[in-house]
């Protein structure tokens, strides 16, 4: 379950720490008490920056810093597209082994398929990706709201 | 080699009697088993009541005149008895079984909610609980304050994991209605001072309720001598089966107060107006009881009874004096709770540096060694240490020093994996 990928990204967090953004949303894991902080910036189509500021295991920390490297910079169709594939993944309780096409996709993230087989763990994985999904969809309808007032 | 240390058990011949401590996990390792404060395993004798009783003389108690029934009654009655001189109860009908401690003091919480005086519990009173509190002894008095208006006051924790007694006469007053409190922390292990928060309660005249279901699988419990009001605890974490659980209650409150759930087995007799009520204990045991469960909980004091409380307390305080001294000298490593052995039960949490209860859990897991991560149920506890959660190792009568051995090596490939 420990890939390499996922203690470096553990030990050296990318996009970490809060910046800027049109919607922040706090979100917890309480069975561990992972926490995160984590807001995102959107431009018309894109995701401009996801940042966030959290603590917890390896497994959620390391899955916030990637979620960071593959989303940012994306159109929201894509950004969208890789969080429903990630979340397939993870819940595919160890069924889906990762191929060439996932991995062009999900690139570090399909690290994290070992961990599908572990159900405690399965919620430390996608706690930034919840996050990230919420927030999203905050800044959105409050971007809707401001444009028809 | 592990140490031979004086107070220890013959946990080679005690062993023998859990088949799950033969069992082997992730590909041959031996299983270490120290997540006791979440539950213990069960003895052979135990799991042999279960069995026989539904091969045997399954049936419903308390009605019927066939065989089955009255065998099972008597059995399920038996365990009654069994739990009561377990307890030291001065009698058998202030024992209610419950489904597990949460539901015994949720019992105590809604009773006194709906009591009459002088028992009442309003907005003009006062409850009482602690910062080291189990949330099954936390929820139910937030709840009971919140319906009723009353006040919920709390004592604080002192640095080394224990109560902070120091303005006990301003937390307990005239106003307080009832003092709740764990008799053994499951988070910190610390055993708490009975004594002065019961005479304090005394003076103002406030009923006390004992969560011990951190003791009485682990030291001689003895309500008189606790002199307690309410005592909960459950049967999963004393070798017994889970979905059985205990409330104690001095005789006359249970005569005076309401009951908690209606329906079958608790009443007298019930038209379409209005019923009344069996005499306790069946007047706080509607429906169908946890009969196997029962029966097992009194096998499992049977096994207890049989080593001997005492020299299970010795046993382990031996134990959490050898694990304290080698977990001090892991790196990174501290203790949360006392950082002795002196009145302390046999459950150690701790944190080890940055890393993350839950990482240090599944590396452990990995080498077959269980342990518990999380805030065990006591979040307000990791707040007031300024954590987000801790690694909980707890041992019981069947655990050796060669396992807190095993757990310090773990530790140690914790420390090399993520450092």
């Amino acid at each position: 379950m420990y890939q390499d990928v996922i203690l470096d990204h553990y030990k050296h967090p990318h996009g970490r720490g809060l910046r800027d953004g049109d919607a922040e949303v706090h979100h917890v894991n309480p069975t561990c008490g992972d926490e995160i902080t984590l807001r995102v910036r959107i431009s018309g189509d894109i995701v401009e920056d996801v940042s966030y500021e959290g603590q917890g295991c390896s497994i959620s920390q390391a899955s916030a810093s990637v979620l960071n490297d593959l989303l940012v910079g994306k159109e929201l169709a894509d950004a969208r597209r890789i969080q429903e594939q990630f979340l397939e993944l993870m819940q595919s309780k160890g069924r889906i082994e990762p191929d060439d096409a996932m991995e062009e996709v999900l690139e570090d993230a399909v690290a994290f398929a070992g961990v599908s087989k572990y159900p405690a763990r399965v919620k430390c994985a996608l706690l930034s990706w919840m996050a990230w999904k919420d927030a999203t969809a905050q800044a959105l309808s409050a971007k809707e709201a401001q444009e028809s007032a | 080699m592990s140490p031979t240390l004086p107070g220890l058990l013959d946990t080679e011949a005690i062993r023998k009697d859990f088949p799950v401590l033969d069992r082997l996990v992730h590909d041959g390792k031996k299983l270490v088993y120290l997540d006791n404060a979440a539950t213990s395993q069960k003895p052979r004798q135990v799991l042999d009541a279960l069995t026989e009783y539904y091969e045997s003389y399954n049936a419903n108690v308390h009605r019927g005149v066939h065989v089955l029934a009255e065998e099972a009654t008597a059995a399920y009655e038996g365990a009654r008895d069994k739990v009561a001189a377990f307890v030291n109860a001065p009698s058998r009908d202030e024992v209610i079984f419950t489904k597990n401690a949460s539901e015994s003091l949720n019992l105590v919480a809604n009773m006194l909610g709906w009591a009459d005086e002088p028992y009442r519990v309003d907005s003009d009173t006062e409850i009482v609980i602690t910062e080291m509190e189990h949330h099954s002894n936390i929820v139910p008095w937030q709840l009971l304050a919140q319906r009723t208006g009353a006040k919920l006051k709390w004592f604080g924790l002192t640095d080394d994991g224990r109560l902070d007694l120091s303005t006990i006469d301003q937390v307990i007053t005239e106003k307080t209605k009832v003092v709740s409190f764990v008799l053994v922390s499951n988070i910190l292990g610390t055993v708490n001072p009975v004594e002065a928060i019961v005479r304090r309660a005394q003076e103002v005249g406030a009923l006390v309720v004992v969560d011990a279901s951190q003791a009485a699988p682990h030291m001689p419990l003895d309500v008189q001598a606790l002199q307690a009001d309410f005592v909960a605890f459950t049967g999963h974490k004393m070798c017994g089966p889970t979905g059985i659980g205990v409330l104690w209650g001095r005789q006359e409150l249970l005569e005076d107060l309401p009951p908690f759930l209606g329906g079958g087995e608790m009443i007298e007799t019930v038209s379409m107006h209005s019923s009344t009520y069996a005499p306790a204990p069946h007047k706080f045991e509607a429906g169908t009881p946890p009969i196997a469960q029962a029966i097992g909980l009194g096998v499992a004091v049977d096994y207890l009874t049989s080593i001997g409380l005492d020299r299970i307390a010795e046993h382990e305080h031996a134990l959490t004096r050898y694990a304290v001294e080698r977990l001090r000298e892991v790196p990174d490593l501290r203790i949360i709770g006392p950082t002795t052995a002196e009145d302390r039960g046999a459950a150690i949490s701790f944190t080890l540096g940055d890393i993350h209860p839950h990482d240090v859990g599944q590396v452990l897991d990995e080498q077959g060694i269980a342990v518990r991560v999380g805030h065990h149920c006591a979040r307000p506890v990791c707040l007031r240490y300024g954590i987000p959660a801790t690694t909980r190792a707890s041992f019981y009568l069947y655990s050796t020093p060669a396992e807190v051995d095993a757990l310090v090596d773990g530790l140690e490939h914790v420390r090399n994996f993520f450092g």
